[in-house]
């Protein structure tokens, strides 16, 4: 059979592959870049950014739970200012598509990052996060409510011609209203999910595993949550989706494009297995020549159900 | 860095609780240093899922060695390898002690478990220099002399050795090296560090002090093992900007 076709179109943004590594665990790109070609991958999603530096949360910040981590990182970043100063010159020089992850505490401030950053040639499209569990105003409040999805949306709109990917939470109850008012407001796409709140506690002392009381639940634990999620709104919502969630090879992988998503992210894995989205490129590859699949598109949504 | 999949050679107890796993990792082994870590996967499936952080805690050839004790269910797992199992090495990892400059005696502060990483260390501390190592633990089953060498022991409830902390030794024993120049060399319980920190701080003594944190990835992307720098403007961070710190950079 001939080459596959690997490459995926989201609300206008190209990918070469489905694979993109997720906000928060790639840092800006330089230390993963020791363990794995990142020319290799469909793209990288930055951490998250705010206008200015964030010291983040107070250790401990990390809890291993069954099947998953709990985190409060609490948006630790170096802010807008010194990413395009320090941390682009790195990214440039990488073949793969840059997706600016920000968050916010204010719509004005996510208005505004999006107007700095997007004179950056480099930046492809802006990933905004209105769903970080781990700080109050970092956009979990944001995430609960539709009018003010709708707003970000439609804010960020006006500054940006850059395809808009707007980071849903799960924890609410129906997450295809979101992804409705972000198709509503100019959104370009949707990224499902966020991690899930959870907590851990140490039962001789009584008290939280994690300095921050909560943290936002990732790995294999949450991906039937995730899977779940990305099929509501492919059900209900006519928008591309990035499905993320516990997804730790190439099966998983396969699994999430099933259910709706035409690209996916990587998130927990990366921590374990730094190589893992060319391991999971090489395993997609593999699998659309043995089922002869010609375009990897095609697998997007072909539920049976 | 690199990740490699090693053979397990060994897994010897030491004593009751304490472990040594010896493992073919050539690539690894050839440019650790003193000081520096391994995160380790101690299984093949996504049990348990993270990795786990381990002090190198000695270099022989093409073999690599660790020292642990059954705290989780991963060390357990560590525990049961037998001659020709695997484990998957991601390392060496981190900042690594400062040896080879000026000064004359080498203290090194060992608390339970924290000798870990010294056997490496003494091995490459030049010949020219002394060495003495103080090793402290609640009671004589914490006291791990393994590797180490001109060793004095404190135990809390004074079952071994010199009664009290290793930091109340150590301070009896600076009174016989306080004219040579030292440095000390401390890894253990932060209630240890943090009590040597203080008192290294006070007396202007050189330390570097090997940080123990919680931490998922090892090389700088998760953010997950944060420590307070001195002036507590920043966070550093124990896996790329530690483990070994000097005593006033960082606070505990």
């Amino acid at each position: 059979m001939n080459k596959v076709d690997l490459s995926v179109n989201i609300g206008g943004l190209k990918l070469k592959n489905p694979v993109l590594l997720a906000s928060g665990t790639v840092g800006y790109g330089n230390e993963i870049a020791e363990f794995t070609d990142l020319n290799k991958l469909g793209g990288i999603v930055t951490k998250s950014l705010s206008l200015k530096p964030r010291k983040g949360n107070p250790p401990q910040r990390i809890v291993e739970t069954p099947s998953g981590m709990l985190n409060a990182i609490g948006l630790a970043n170096v802010g807008v200012e010194t990413f395009i100063k320090e941390k682009i010159p790195f990214l440039k020089k990488i073949d793969t598509t840059l997706i600016c992850n920000i968050a916010a505490s204010s719509v004005e401030e996510y208005v505004e990052c999006v107007h700095i950053l997007n004179d950056e040639e480099t930046i492809k499209a802006f990933e905004i996060n209105v769903s970080c569990p781990n700080v109050k105003e970092g956009g979990l409040e944001f995430g609960n409510d539709l009018n003010a999805v709708g707003r970000i949306t439609e804010k960020v709109r006006n500054v940006t011609k850059k395809p808009i990917i707007i980071k849903l939470s799960p924890n609410v109850s129906r997450i295809s209203d979101f992804a409705r008012v972000v198709k509503e407001n100019g959104g370009n796409a949707v990224s499902a999910i966020n991690t899930l709140v959870g907590t851990s506690f140490d039962i001789y002392t009584r008290k939280p595993r994690i300095k921050n009381v909560t943290g936002g639940l990732s790995g294999p634990a949450i991906k039937p949550v995730a899977l779940a999620k990305v099929l509501e709104i492919k059900r209900n919502i006519d928008i591309p989706i990035i499905g993320i969630g516990g997804i730790m090879n190439w099966k998983d992988a396969v699994e999430m494009m099933i259910v709706g998503a035409s690209a996916f992210q990587i998130g927990t894995v990366n921590f374990i297995n730094p190589n893992a989205g060319v391991e999971i490129l090489n395993g997609l590859n593999s699998f659309c020549m043995e089922n002869s699949i010609k375009n990897i598109s095609d697998i997007t949504g072909s539920y049976q159900i | 860095m690199y990740i490699e999949k090693a053979f397990v050679e060994s897994v010897e107890r030491l004593d009751e609780e304490t472990y040594l796993m010896k493992v073919f990792s050539p690539a690894i082994a050839c440019i650790a240093k003193p000081g520096q870590f391994c995160n380790i996967k101690v299984s093949e499936n996504d049990f348990p899922l993270l990795r786990r952080p381990f002090s190198i805690c000695n270099v022989e050839g093409d073999y690599a060695f660790f020292l642990f004790d059954i705290h989780g269910e991963g060390t357990k797992i560590l525990s049961l390898k037998k001659n020709g199992d695997t484990v998957e090495l991601l390392g060496p990892l981190g900042k690594g002690f400062i040896y080879d400059d000026d000064y004359e005696t080498a203290v090194i502060v060992a608390g339970g478990l924290g000798t870990a990483p010294f056997p490496f260390l003494i091995k490459n501390i030049s010949d020219e220099k002394n060495i003495i190592c103080l090793v402290g633990g609640r009671s004589k089953k914490q006291i791990i002399t393994y590797g180490l060498k001109n060793i004095a022991i404190a135990t809390d409830n004074g079952s071994e050795g010199f009664k009290g902390t290793v930091i109340d030794l150590l301070k009896e024993e600076v009174k016989n090296i306080s004219k040579k120049k030292f440095r000390i060399f401390a890894c253990g319980p932060n209630a240890m560090l943090k009590e040597l920190q203080k008192y290294s701080i006070e007396n202007n003594f050189d330390c570097q002090i090997s940080v123990e944190c919680a931490m998922a990835c090892g090389f700088g992307i998760c953010q997950g093992c944060p420590v307070d720098s001195a002036n507590g403007e920043s966070y550093l961070l124990v896996c790329k900007d530690g483990p070994v710190f000097n005593a006033n950079e960082v606070k505990l």
